[in-house]
């Protein structure tokens, strides 16, 4: 009984086969941009330049990755893509540890502007960088931050979503267990690293997935503290490396720096598949 | 909420919140305090000094026809991104939820395009659409559209809509997915044992149940479309042709950096401000609620 209904809900025959024609269907749609990217990056200038293209990957494709990687257009791939490691596990790493530490510190104690400094915080969440870059740009080049890493990634450190989801989570560990470590006299230091940070083991790594994507994808900032070519990152290089004017760009090449760019993030996106809906679901709602 | 248990002192928690109260000082109070101040000046064509102009800019902006064109440009943009991103992964959503077997690799090969970064996504669209090489354009070409998006702005828009929603079709999904895995089967059940089919179950009780995550990810979405799909701009259209693809964030940026009229230029941050501000409400209102039909 229970299994006929559950198919009258679920599916019915030739609807089944429908649903997975749609679904099908679907994906191929989704997925067709990316796949055209990739087959452009296998193929040769004039079969591009002369269209239609093939849609189906030419024998190109060492020649054009071994070109962008280590020639590039105006500076080689493979740096870019070491700046934008650098960037994104030093945004994520770098939100981690002072959040969680301030995070800490709002749960676990009472000191005198606690309150205010939860609502400066909060108020950092509201303005992304977006809307202050002119002054912050003037911040950075004060500091002679320009082209470097510092300047890459500490504003857009500067805000507060991490504090509140380790504040919530923190909210939820047991009184019983810092009752314990003061009861032990456990310094809360000590509390602090063998109790509350191995707790939040898994929100650190969901949050981790959520932070790394957040940095390598990073377009305007980048754009603008970085006019040393040395400097740049994947995906704000990548328009660079359209020539200006008339000429006809390295359609070959640009296509492979573009998969290029893409790879790091999916493969963190696929495989840390349930970390990354967890952390996406906390950090938002 | 708060804790009954706690540490005693002041100089530690003042050490721990040390970074991010330095971090958020310099990096974010400084300069948005800078943005509004900006805001109140015009400075001269040199640099060397600035006259106190009080609302001027403002009053200045907002007789703008640009600005005005911009405002419009803006709202077109995000709620034709919104629907495009939410109607195809509510529709993807449902067809996955049906399915007892698959749905998990369905639901892998739909993540891939939130990884891609906004910027990317420009390029791969771009590419798709090239007035010379574009594939898309080319067959557009043959059955006798001639496409393109360098001198039409309607087209130019289309396009930037399309590659900024073509990844937040993959988030929404996520969201939608989850939302329908929650309706209980037994509510369903019931109503498929009185004879409702499948759309009419869909609409009187699926989507009523769904209206919270439909109305956070309204929020988000268009958060979205006003601050994170400066990339796509950049890659495709710069804002053009005629300044029909230039939306509020473009044009912070294209006054502040490419024009360097600081003036105008914080203005336009103190009045996005407000925006987010009024949008942050809007969410954290409705949300916390739960919005129930």
């Amino acid at each position: 009984m229970a299994q006929e209904v559950h198919g009258m809900v679920e599916k019915r025959g030739a609807g089944l086969w429908l649903t997975h024609v749609f679904m099908i269907l679907g994906v191929l749609i989704i997925f067709f941009p990316i796949w055209l990217a990739f087959v452009a990056s296998t193929v040769t200038q004039p079969e591009i330049v002369r269209p239609p293209m093939p849609l189906w990957p030419g024998d190109q494709m060492w020649e054009n990755y071994s070109k962008a990687l280590f020639s590039g257009v105006n500076v080689p791939v493979a740096t870019m893509l070491v700046n934008s490691l650098v960037m994104a596990i030093g945004i994520a790493v770098g939100k981690i540890v002072i959040s969680l530490l301030s995070a800490f510190a709002i749960v676990y104690f009472r000191f005198p502007g606690r309150n205010l400094f939860f609502w400066m915080i909060f108020l950092t969440l509201m303005l992304p960088v977006e809307v202050r870059i002119v002054p912050t740009y003037e911040v950075v080049a004060g500091f002679g931050m320009l082209n470097s890493y510092g300047g890459l990634i500490f504003p857009l450190i500067a805000s507060a979503t991490a504090t509140f989801l380790f504040r919530q989570f923190f909210l939820t560990i047991p009184d019983e267990l810092a009752e314990a470590a003061r009861v032990d006299g456990a310094s809360p230091m000590r509390f602090f690293w063998d109790i509350v940070v191995p707790m939040s083991r898994t929100n650190v790594a969901a949050l981790f997935v959520i932070l790394f994507i957040y940095g390598w994808n990073q377009y305007l900032w980048p754009l603008l503290i970085t006019t040393d070519p040395e400097m740049n990152t994947i995906v704000m290089g990548i328009k660079q490396m359209f020539p200006s004017g008339d000429d006809v760009a390295e359609w070959p090449v640009i296509m492979a720096t573009s998969i290029l760019a893409m790879i790091p993030p999916v493969i963190v996106v696929v495989s840390m598949q349930r970390l990354f809906i967890r952390g996406l679901v906390d950090s938002e709602k | 909420m708060q804790k009954r248990v706690t540490f005693r002192g002041w100089w530690l928690p003042a050490l721990l919140i040390a970074p991010q109260v330095l971090v958020s000082a310099v990096f974010f109070f400084y300069p948005a305090g800078q943005a509004i101040w900006q805001s109140l000046f015009i400075p001269d064509p040199f640099g060397l000094s600035s006259q106190f102009v009080g609302l001027g800019n403002f009053e200045f902006l907002l007789s703008d026809r640009f600005y005005r064109a911009s405002f419009g440009t803006t709202a077109v943009f995000s709620i034709l991104v919104t629907l495009c991103s939410m109607i195809p992964a509510l529709f993807l959503a449902v067809i996955a939820d049906r399915l007892i077997k698959g749905s998990g690799v369905y639901r892998t090969m739909l993540i891939w395009p939130y990884a891609v970064a906004p910027a990317i996504a420009g390029v791969l669209w771009l590419f798709m659409f090239n007035t010379r090489v574009g594939v898309v354009s080319w067959y557009l070409g043959n059955l006798g559209y001639d496409w393109n998006h360098v001198l039409n702005g309607g087209e130019a828009m289309g396009l930037v809509v399309v590659a900024s929603a073509w990844g937040r079709i993959s988030y929404n999904f996520l969201f939608f997915f989850a939302a329908l895995q929650a309706v209980p089967r037994s509510v369903l059940e019931a109503a498929a044992i009185d004879g409702a089919r499948f759309w009419k179950r869909f609409w009187t009780i699926v989507l009523p149940l769904l209206s919270p995550t439909t109305f956070f990810l309204l929020v988000v979405n268009v958060v979205y479309s006003f601050f994170e799909t400066f990339g796509v701009i950049h890659t495709i259209t710069s804002g053009g042709p005629q300044q029909s693809t230039t939306v509020l964030v473009y044009k912070v940026f294209s006054d502040g950096f490419v024009g360097q009229d600081l003036g105008s230029s914080s203005a336009q941050s103190v009045i996005l401000l407000f925006v987010v501000g009024m949008l942050t409400i809007i969410q954290f209102k409705f949300v916390e609620k739960r919005v129930h039909y």
